[in-house]
């Protein structure tokens, strides 16, 4: 027994030395690496996840949505954790299909990030943020997916607010997009890219775009601890988000809708249309009260992920590039709604306007014959009946004879060109700085754009005037575009008199938009003041504050007196009645509201014209301009000018619709809201 | 008559807790230290395993506390009996553990957690055979050292006595490596050397027997081409479901569980290692780890000191053993115990390497805690008795 007993003994000095060390190890661990160690769990156990603010809504001038949001459940698989997966989460998407009733290979290629030799379908979005495969899910089959979160790691269901847009397709381009934040704009911006969760959506264009950083908001940052397969178990600390603020616009939705209508019209009722535009100025604000663009499509597309089909249709030739608005981007020659800015330039560079002007049926350009259209003739007329009728030929000679005393072919060394200055200070050839991304400059032709071009292009037009046109089969075309080439390099660097006349009526390089000539009108039959036209009204935030109205910056000012832009306004007064729109507007109530406004029909090469209505009523003392333009729909008077008949039948509720009623006025005492619509703190709007 | 009744057979309740009855001649200490730990266990088991079933957070330890109990009975019943009871049906209690072990690799064996290692016996409750082994087979082999020693001078086994423990030890460590449960077989061989070498193993024969040892580890680490990969392979499949990330993530989430409880921890339930589960096997083999994290330096010392105490305890009945059985059984029962210890605490404080060993007492475990507690029923038993030889 002595021998067991001093045995033991030996098993009680281990058993003493092993105690000893399990503390001393405890010891260094817990209290001399315990901080180390602390630091470490902490970097494992906790995430920063983004949480998206609520993107403001966007609303008309009476509270009317026109974007809105709707909650709606969204599955998205997080790309990270799927590419730390053996077989790169393919077995978990071939379990998320089989819930969802989608085939495999569709996730599959809904998921791949979007890149160079990459189209869609692909997510372009950044790799750092959930990827949704799938909105509008039920709550059964998120729950399916949530509560099995050991067969579909890295999967989330929740709730998002998805854009919806309650009028349709109305105001398309102008509302503009969202889009997923791309990979590179992510890493522009510092510290977002930890964050993985939550979908960032930018705007892409239009207003959504404009005002992106305003319908935003601020998003939250939640830190929370997760267990080791990534699951939330808590919250340890959050900045809740700034919801974004609402976008209260200017847009009437009843007015939006009318000229949606009637630019639709002017395109099934002329077939060859390839596009039109419509827009509603209000005259002494400045702002926009419609604006409307053809060819059109659903936003809602965009909503969760545009599918491929729709999103290639949406670039192509086919469905003419119903994304770009052709009140703000498509540039065409005005036509003789252009002649405000000649019969303005004529006025200002000494012509009387109260004088008279031949109005022969054609004028001899350098030994070209110009025509009226028609051949018509008139005799000795004033400036007024010249706009009434629409007497190209007065507006050829003093192109001409302008174009002469600048010299002519021999430019001076100082011209003065009054026409094309003019014509700038009508806003034209600039961007009008409306509140839309985007936007275009148009073109007004002079003598050194003619210079500057011809420096650009010499060299090739120099070629071609050797070489000719092989590649074109038409062998006419080939020729005569071979003879212009030789010709534009011979002479390019030269405003031609042809060129000054055309330009006096509106025709040849003049491009302008269909947004600067309605700005232009507003100005001339307003307070002669240019203004930036504003699509936005005010921002509130979602519980009703004002964050600010913005203002209509006054941007020019027309450089001449009261006397002749009311002498311009009472000559276009008298076109729907006794000029070029009167068939047009037959019947029209004038008695009730006077209608003013100019026929435009431009000529394009290869093609139908261009066919133009820029109109104001009431004529006397204006508050709206309307601006209807239909590409190829021919004369001004036939295409365009029946649309603008159906805007201001509508607003005033004027003669009757399709159905054989009464149409209701969509603003009935004829002036639009002029105070902004209430929205209370829970959200509803109220007047 | 009556009076003789009362004199010859007293109730069994006065029998059991009445004035001269065993049970206040038990070790305090060694009792309270048990009790210590099985309720510090309760809670860690309670914490790390609150967030399984979201409606019911103490399932498992109710589960838990149900197992205690069953082993306090075993424990009671035990230390009341007289423990030369055990030396009498030592062959028949190994007999049953050899039984159930060889049922485990039967069809009626269950696998859990990549273990083949139970046998269900229906209402949710398994039977870990591996566990009743160790102190099956310390009884049997104290029975087989002390058989023709006792009351004898000389005390030296004989070597046939040896060869038989050995034998019978080898048999319960192949059905368990079966299973395959390196562990559980690391402890049969400890236990094994310890009891040989107190029944008195000369020290040539101790020394031999550890060369022999050490030349084997030398042999595989050498010719077994020992890259480090190959050892983590071989951690692995000591435990081969507890790794499921990459070799050493189990005990780098030790580690970092168990250094960032610092002095105090960080409180009951408010362990977010624990809660977030980072570290597996956490109410079992890893249970330490949830001391740490949620109690602290304060805490883990606290448990390492119990299982000291016990094990000192242990040592000290052992030595005041007057019968060799009683002090063999003893001092098994320690080695059992203590190298457990060593091995769990040392495996998540990176002392050791990743082995499946529950920590005596406070793992969750319903056969392990029947054994552990039945073997500090045989502890109170010779502590209680040691003075009849």
């Amino acid at each position: 027994m002595t021998r067991l007993r001093g045995r033991l003994f030996v098993l009680q000095v281990l058993v003493v030395a092993l105690l000893v060390v399990l503390v001393v190890r405890l010891w260094q661990v817990q209290m001399v690496q315990g901080k180390q160690f602390v630091a470490v769990a902490t970097e494992t156990r906790t995430r920063e996840v983004r949480v998206p603010a609520l993107r403001g809504a966007i609303l008309d001038s009476t509270g009317h949505p026109l974007v809105r949001n709707v909650p709606s459940l969204v599955v998205s698989i997080d790309p990270a954790r799927f590419e730390r997966m053996p077989d790169g989460g393919d077995s978990v998407l071939r379990k998320l299909a089989a819930v969802l009733g989608v085939q495999f290979q569709a996730l599959k290629l809904r998921i791949r990030p979007c890149g160079p030799g990459i189209s869609r379908p692909c997510w372009p979005g950044s790799p750092y943020q959930p990827t949704p495969v799938a909105d509008h899910v039920t709550s059964r089959q998120a729950l399916q997916i949530l509560e099995r979160q050991e067969d579909f790691p890295g999967v989330t269901a929740e709730i998002q607010a998805l854009r919806s847009y309650p009028d349709g397709k109305n105001a398309a381009q102008m509302l503009g997009y969202l889009q997923p934040v791309t990979k590179e704009e992510l890493e522009r911006r510092e510290g977002l890219k930890a964050s993985y969760s939550g979908v960032d959506l930018m705007g892409r264009d239009g207003l959504e775009a404009q005002y992106d950083a305003e319908l935003r908001g601020q998003p939250g940052v939640r830190r929370v601890q997760v267990d080791r397969m990534g699951k939330t178990i808590a919250v340890q600390q959050q900045a809740a988000p700034t919801p974004g603020d609402i976008l209260i616009t200017s847009i009437d939705a009843k007015v939006q809708a009318i000229v949606e209508k009637a630019v639709s019209d002017a395109m099934r009722d002329n077939p060859q249309a390839d596009s039109a535009a419509g827009v509603v100025l209000d005259v002494k604000t400045g702002r926009v009260i419609a604006m409307a663009s053809r060819p059109t499509y659903d936003p809602a597309v965009w909503t969760g992920g545009i599918a491929e089909k729709d999103y290639r249709h949406l670039l192509s030739d086919k469905s003419g590039k119903p994304l770009v608005s052709r009140v703000i981007k498509g540039t065409y020659a005005p036509g003789s709604t252009f002649k405000i800015s000649s019969v303005a330039a004529m006025v200002a560079d000494g012509q009387p306007l109260h004088g008279t002007y031949e109005c022969p049926s054609a004028y001899n350009v350098e030994g070209r014959a110009f025509p009226n259209a028609g051949g018509m003739s008139l005799g000795s007329i004033s400036l007024h009946t010249a706009l009434v009728k629409s007497c190209d030929t007065v507006f050829y000679r003093a192109g001409y004879e302008e174009w002469l005393r600048d010299g002519g072919k021999k430019a001076k060394s100082k011209v003065k060109e009054p026409m094309a200055n003019m014509a700038r200070s009508f806003g034209f050839g600039k961007p009008t700085g409306v509140d839309l991304p985007g936007e275009s400059a148009g073109l007004i032709p002079n003598r050194a754009w003619k210079r500057d071009l011809w420096n650009a292009t010499k060299d090739q037009m120099c070629r071609r005037a050797k070489t000719g046109y092989p590649e074109i089969e038409d062998q006419a075309r080939a020729a005569f575009s071979k003879r212009l080439a030789n010709e534009n390099c011979l002479e390019g660097y030269m405003l031609h008199a042809y060129e000054a006349a055309n330009f006096s009526i509106g025709q040849g390089d003049v491009q302008v938009t269909p947004l600067q000539l309605a700005r232009a009108y507003a100005a001339l039959v307003g307070d002669g003041k240019l203004r930036a036209p504003r699509v936005g009204w005010a921002l509130v935030k979602p519980d009703g504050t004002l964050v600010k109205e913005i203002p209509v910056p006054v941007v020019g000012k027309l450089p001449i007196n009261t006397e002749t832009r009311d002498y311009i306004r009472k000559a276009l007064s008298e076109v729907t009645s006794d000029g070029t729109a009167a068939g047009a507007f037959a019947g029209f109530p004038m008695g009730v509201v006077k209608i003013g406004g100019k026929t435009g029909t431009a000529e394009v090469f290869g093609k139908a014209d261009t066919s133009w209505f820029a109109s104001f009523a009431p004529a006397d003392n204006p508050r709206f301009v309307a601006v209807v333009l239909v590409s190829q729909g021919g004369f001004g008077a036939s295409a365009a000018a029946p649309a603008v008949r159906q805007i201001w039948e509508g607003i005033f509720g004027l003669g009757k619709g399709d159905d054989g009623k009464a149409v209701k006025a969509a603003l009935p005492d004829g002036r639009p809201a002029s105070r902004l619509p209430v929205i209370r703190p829970d959200g509803t709007v109220g007047r | 008559m009556p009076e003789a009744v009362r004199i010859g057979r007293r109730s069994l309740v006065k029998r059991t807790v009445g004035q001269g009855s065993p049970i206040w001649r038990m070790d305090g200490v060694l009792f309270a230290a048990m009790i210590a730990l099985s309720v510090i266990g309760t809670l860690l088991v309670w914490s790390s395993t609150r967030t399984w079933i979201s409606n019911e957070p103490t399932a498992l330890a109710k589960k838990h506390v149900l197992n205690l109990c069953v082993g306090l009975v075993l424990y009671f019943v035990i230390a009341m009996a007289d423990y030369r009871w055990l030396r009498t049906y030592a062959p028949l209690v190994y007999g049953i553990a050899i039984l159930a072990l060889l049922l485990v690799i039967t069809p009626m064996g269950s696998t859990i957690n990549g273990h083949h290692s139970w046998i269900m016996v229906g209402g949710g409750f398994a039977i870990q055979p591996a566990e009743l082994a160790k102190p099956a087979l310390i009884v049997f082999m104290a029975r087989l050292l002390a058989r023709h020693l006792q009351g004898k001078k000389k005390d030296r086994p004989r070597p046939l006595d040896v060869a038989l423990c050995l034998a019978a030890a080898g048999v319960a460590a192949v059905l368990v490596m079966l299973q395959p449960d390196l562990g559980t077989t690391m402890v049969l061989a400890v236990i094994t050397a310890g009891v040989i070498v107190f029944a008195g193993l000369r020290k040539r024969w101790i020394a031999l027997a550890t060369v022999a040892a050490v030349a084997c580890a030398q042999a595989v680490w050498s010719l077994g081409l020992m890259k480090p990969y190959q050892v983590a392979r071989f951690t692995a499949l000591i435990n081969p479901s507890s790794d499921p990330r990459g070799v050493g993530y189990n005990s780098t989430q030790a580690l970092v569980a168990i250094g960032s409880g610092e002095l105090f921890g960080k409180g009951l339930f408010h362990g977010g290692q624990t809660t977030g589960r980072f570290v597996p096997e956490q109410h079992t083999d890893f249970i330490f780890t949830v001391a740490g994290e949620e109690f602290g330096f304060v805490g883990t010392v606290t448990v390492v000191a119990l299982l000291g105490v016990i094990l000192l305890r242990g040592l000290r009945i052992a030595r005041m053993c007057e019968d060799r059985f009683g002090a063999l059984v003893a001092g098994g029962i320690v080695t059992w115990l203590g190298f457990q210890t060593l091995v769990n605490v040392g495996m998540t404080i990176g002392i050791m390497p990743i082995t499946g060993v529950p920590l005596p007492f406070v793992s969750y475990g319903g056969t392990a805690a029947f054994a552990n507690m039945a073997s500090m029923g045989i502890l109170q038993a010779i502590h209680i008795r040691e003075r009849w030889h």
